[in-house]
């Protein structure tokens, strides 16, 4: 888009630059890519052949690793861990953060800005800042042993749930509210003279066109929480209800670590990523620069 | 094949549009039934009763906390009033903090200096019709979607001082002893920035090309004819109009330089050179020795100094939504 409104004869002069910029770009790409191809490339090796004969060394191909790696570090259990807090937590955020982006674009004039900047600041915050009070908030709170084993919020997946929802809501609703505030008033209006209800004014006529940012945050939640390491280090003390990316920390061991193992775990956890990165990378992207682009 | 297909503007509709719209809507929930009044209440309230209950009340009671001396454990009348007496042990009498605020600080200057500089370079040359864009756009931000868990993994297959590429390949090139590259107190703060910066750079270079999208292309159009050059059009014309986006990458980096924790913490649990304040906070807290007050009166100081970056960034975008 800004290249074409260059005249052309600028952009002739600049062939040999272009060739510098392209040495450039190849060098610093492949230095980027080069850890997570090392980590694939070692994920396929035996560990006796790279004792033997060095990293620097070809062969001893294997895929041993990664049927090892998944009994040793019994990742069925510690996926579906991640998938009970990850499905729930992005959903959940959603819907919260959509209802009260409603409210606030289209009705709380007065709360709008104070209710934002409530929101989103919240998203930015330390989380070690508010470790004390929630932990000891956590064991207070009972829950009936059919939702958590353990009694109470702490060491349940609910609590893991709950903490995210909360965190995350200020900066989609943030997102949403923006997003809803561009929608012409003339679609609401409608509805209200067809006599819907405010909730299926959300639900039937705002909802479904705000897809497109759902979708982008959606992907984004993903990540952000199938990512997290922190809550679920302060929040489980259970070792069976831990999420994939702490139990990376079982494969290694404390005398020694086999690093074609770890390298075969480490693609494994990151596989549910990497699908999002391929397949929604244009969400994801959206999703990342949603509300920085706005001046 | 456009760069700029990849990065499609975010889904949210241009300003334009917003400006045409009457400028106030509202005043209608006085004309909505008792029904309708409660979904409004219970639309806002649930949100807002996670968000201040679960994230503000609990930051607030560790500000109170921070005064007090607690084992944490035994109930609330177990808690006695110190005043700033953990401020002033957290300055003068525990070893780690001071090593633990020239790390964030460094950590704070190296993100800056590397790969927020480098992100935005990255964001210049490949906001144009470039072959191959795309592509080397997917892998400066790979690393994005990775944890910082899975990059500390990820490096140490790098940085092992038995195992590791670096000490493979530096055994060939010189006879030197090898480097315990995560493990010695004064270079391992640095070994870890670069796999930290690794995973900064691509998301500071996303911002910048959705900055850089939005800059008005009759600016440089005009810088052009004018007869600047690239640099010259860059840094007196682009570059002033790209302020939101500066005000926003300076937060955020700000913020992720205090809230590092998870590389220090997979590493060696943020002690032995890799002191931060989270990681402290964290150990205080959960670790053997719970020292409740102590532990908050050093998350307050984190609290107090994100507050700062999370007041001028809500204020600007809050600003720039309001449009």
């Amino acid at each position: 888009m800004t290249a074409t409104t260059l005249p052309a004869a600028h952009r002739r002069r600049i062939r040999p630059a272009r060739a510098a910029l392209h040495t450039f770009l190849l060098i610093t790409a492949l230095a980027w890519f080069f850890p997570v191809l090392w980590a694939v490339i070692n994920s396929f090796r035996d560990y006796d052949y790279t004792t033997v004969h060095g990293y620097l060394s070809l062969g001893g191909f294997t895929l041993d690793n990664y049927a090892d790696a998944w009994t040793q570090g019994e990742m069925p259990v510690y996926f579906a861990n991640s998938l009970l807090i990850t499905v729930p937590a992005v959903v959940l955020t959603l819907f919260l953060s959509s209802c009260a982006a409603f409210v606030l674009s289209n009705y709380s004039r007065r709360f709008n800005l104070v209710m934002l900047a409530v929101f989103l600041a919240a998203n930015l915050l330390p989380p070690q800042a508010l470790l004390v009070p929630l932990f000891r908030l956590y064991t207070s709170i009972r829950l009936p042993y059919w939702i958590s084993e353990s009694g109470s919020l702490y060491d349940s997946h609910m609590g893991i749930v709950l903490i995210h929802v909360a965190f995350q809501i200020g900066f989609c609703t943030f997102v949403l509210s923006n997003f809803m505030k561009a929608m012409p008033t003339s679609l609401l209006e409608a509805a209200r003279v067809d006599g819907a209800s405010v909730f299926q004014q959300y639900w039937k006529v705002v909802l479904p066109l705000c897809r497109p940012s759902l979708a982008a945050l959606a992907t984004l939640l993903v990540t952000w929480i199938y990512n997290d390491f922190f809550w679920a280090l302060a929040l489980l003390s259970s070792g069976d209800k831990m999420p994939i990316t702490t139990a990376l920390q079982n494969l290694q061991g404390t005398f020694f670590v086999d690093y074609n193992l770890l390298s075969a775990g480490s693609v494994i956890v990151a596989l549910p990523t990497l699908i999002v990165f391929f397949l929604l990378q244009r969400h994801f992207v959206a999703g990342l620069t949603l509300g920085a682009s706005k001046e | 094949m456009a760069t700029p297909g990849t990065t499609a503007a975010p889904p949210s509709a241009p300003p334009a549009r917003d400006r045409e719209r009457p400028p106030r809507r509202g005043r209608t929930s006085l004309r909505h039934g008792r029904r309708d009044r409660i979904s409004l209440a219970l639309m806002l309230g649930v949100p807002a009763f996670l968000v201040i209950g679960l994230v503000w009340l609990p930051a607030a009671a560790t500000v109170l906390l921070s005064f007090t001396r607690w084992d944490g454990i035994g109930g609330l009348d177990t808690i006695e009033w110190v005043g700033a007496q953990n401020y002033t042990d957290a300055f003068t009498l525990y070893p780690p903090f001071e090593p633990a605020l020239r790390n964030n600080f460094v950590w704070l200057v190296f993100l800056f200096a590397v790969p927020t500089v480098l992100g935005m370079l990255f964001a210049v040359l490949l906001d144009r019709e470039l072959r191959g864009g795309p592509l080397y756009q997917s892998v400066f931000y790979l690393p994005v979607v990775l944890s910082l868990a899975l990059t500390g993994f990820i490096w140490q297959l790098i940085y092992s001082s038995d195992q590791g590429l670096l000490n493979a390949f530096l055994a060939l090139v010189s006879d030197r002893p090898a480097v315990d590259w995560f493990g010695d107190p004064d270079i391992n703060l640095y070994a870890v920035l670069v796999a930290a910066g690794w995973k900064h750079t691509g998301y500071i270079m996303l911002l910048y090309l959705a900055g850089l999208k939005a800059v008005d292309p009759s600016l440089r159009e005009a810088a052009a004819i004018d007869g600047a050059g690239p640099v010259r059009t860059f840094t007196s014309v682009v570059f002033p109009a790209l302020l939101p986006i500066n005000v926003v990458v300076v937060v955020v980096t700000v913020i992720d330089a205090l809230r590092a924790f998870d590389l220090v913490w997979i590493i060696n649990r943020g002690r032995n050179g890799l002191e931060l304040i989270s990681a402290l906070v964290t150990s205080n807290v959960i670790g053997e020795a719970s020292r409740v007050g102590f532990g908050s009166a050093l998350a307050v100081i984190m609290l107090a100094f994100s507050l700062v970056f999370i007041a001028i960034y809500v204020s600007t975008v809050l600003r720039g939504a309001q449009r």
